[in-house]
C-alpha cells in the first residue's frame, strides 16, 4: 500500500515513492490511460495476444475488459455518448 | 539524443499543459523506457513527454514477442509509470496507454494539434484530482484443522465428521464473502460525495496478486487534491468492524483509470 500525505497539493507528493505492486501498475497501465493511434500502436489482435500469454500469471488483464470494466461519468455531456466505440 | 535518429522511435509517456519549467524540474534527469532521456514535445499549450527508443525493441514484431516477457513487461511499466509520476508531481497528466509510439517527434506533434480539443478538455476535468485505488480482500482463511476431540459418534464415522467440517467451513466463508459484499457497497455509498468519478477493475487474480486474500472489489476513484484524507476516512470508517475483510487503498495514482478519450482520435493516414 502506498499512502501519502492527503490533501497535498500534487506539487509537494514526494518524488520517491515506494514502488507501486505491479499488478496494480499493469491494471492500469494496460486498461487505462488513454488509447491514441500511434504509428506503432498494438493493434487489437496484439492486446489479444497479450492477454492470452499473460492470462497464466496476470489474470487481471481481462479477457472481458469491455463488459466488466465500467466508467461513469457523471459529469459527461450528451454527446460524449455511449455509442461511440473505443479502439479497443 | 531525441528526434528523428536513425533507427529509434518516439514513445509517449503522457499529455500536459506546456509550461516551461516542466523540463527542468520534472523531467531533469528522468530517464525513461530503455533508459532515454525525456522530453517535451510541444504543440501551442500542450506538451507531451516522450523518449527515444530503439526501432529494434518497439517495432510491431518486437513488442508483441517482448510483451510477453513479464520481465520485459515490467521495466517498461515500471519506467513508463515513472514518467507519468514525475509529471503528476508537478502538473495534471493525461497519462496515456503503454507502449505508445510513434515514427518520430514530428509525428507526436502532429498528434497533439489534431487532438487539442480533446486532451485540453480531458486536461481541464482531471486538474486537481488524483486516483485512488481500493481493493477489498476476503482474508484467506486456515485450513479446516481436524478437531482434535472427535466425537465418539463421528469417531467411528471419519467420512461424516469431515462432510460436517466442509459443511461449516463452507458456511462461514459465505458469511465472510456477505460481509465483503457490504463493505464494497458501504464504501461505494460512503465516498460517492466525495469523489467525482468512479472506475471499476477486475478483481485480481492469478500469480501476481496478493495472496494473504481473496480480491473482491478491484475499484479506482478520482478524488479531488483537498478531499483525498476525507476519501480515505470513509473507506476505512466503511470497513471498520468487519472481521475477515480487508481493504487496501492505493495512490495517489496519476488518473489513468480515468484518460480514457470521449472519441477515438482519427488515425491519421500513414
Amino acid at each position: 500500500m502506498t499512502r501519502h500525505a492527503a490533501g497535498a497539493e500534487p506539487g509537494d507528493r514526494p518524488l520517491v515513492q515506494p514502488q507501486v505492486a505491479l499488478i496494480d501498475l499493469l491494471d492500469r497501465l494496460l486498461s487505462g490511460g488513454a488509447v491514441l493511434t500511434g504509428d506503432l500502436i498494438l493493434s487489437i489482435a496484439d492486446i489479444d495476444l497479450v492477454r492470452v500469454s499473460l492470462r497464466a500469471v496476470v489474470v487481471a488483464i481481462r479477457e472481458e475488459a469491455e463488459r466488466t470494466w465500467t466508467l461513469e461519468l457523471p459529469t459527461s455531456s450528451a454527446e460524449d455518448g455511449a455509442d461511440r466505440a473505443e479502439p479497443y | 539524443m531525441a528526434g528523428a535518429m536513425a533507427g529509434t522511435l518516439s514513445y509517449a509517456y503522457a499529455i500536459v499543459r506546456y509550461s516551461d519549467p516542466l523540463e527542468h524540474s520534472a523531467l531533469a534527469g528522468c530517464r525513461g523506457v530503455a533508459d532515454g532521456p525525456v522530453t517535451l514535445v510541444r504543440s501551442a499549450d500542450l506538451a507531451a513527454a516522450v523518449s527515444p527508443v530503439p526501432d529494434t525493441d518497439f517495432s510491431q514484431a518486437a513488442l508483441t514477442a517482448h510483451l510477453e516477457d513479464l520481465d520485459w513487461l515490467e521495466r517498461t511499466a515500471r519506467a513508463h509509470h515513472l514518467v507519468v509520476d514525475s509529471l503528476a508531481a508537478h502538473t495534471t497528466v493525461l497519462p496515456l496507454r503503454l507502449a505508445t509510439v510513434y515514427l518520430d517527434e514530428e509525428r507526436v506533434a502532429q498528434m497533439l494539434r489534431e487532438g487539442h480539443q480533446t486532451f485540453a478538455a480531458l486536461l481541464d476535468r482531471l486538474a486537481g484530482q488524483a486516483e485512488w485505488g481500493v481493493k477489498v480482500y476476503v482474508s484467506t482463511p486456515a485450513a479446516p484443522e481436524p478437531q482434535a476431540t472427535t466425537p465418539a459418534a463421528e469417531a467411528a464415522d471419519p467420512g461424516r465428521a469431515y462432510l460436517r467440517q466442509r459443511r461449516h467451513h463452507h458456511q462461514e466463508r459465505q458469511d465472510v464473502w456477505h460481509t465483503a459484499e457490504e463493505v464494497v457497497r458501504r464504501i461505494d455509498a460512503g465516498v460517492r460525495e466525495v469523489v467525482s468519478e468512479h472506475a471499476r477493475h477486475r478483481p485480481q487474480q492469478g500469480r501476481l496478486a496478493d495472496t494473504s486474500g481473496e480480491n473482491v472489489a478491484n475499484d479506482a476513484y478520482l478524488v479531488p487534491h483537498d478531499l483525498a484524507e476525507e476519501f480515505r476516512d470513509r473507506v476505512l470508517r466503511a470497513a471498520e468492524g468487519r472481521p475477515g475483510v480487508r481493504v487496501d487503498i492505493t495512490g495517489p495514482w496519476a488518473p489513468y483509470s480515468f484518460s480514457r478519450l470521449g472519441a477515438p482520435e482519427e488515425a491519421p493516414a500513414p
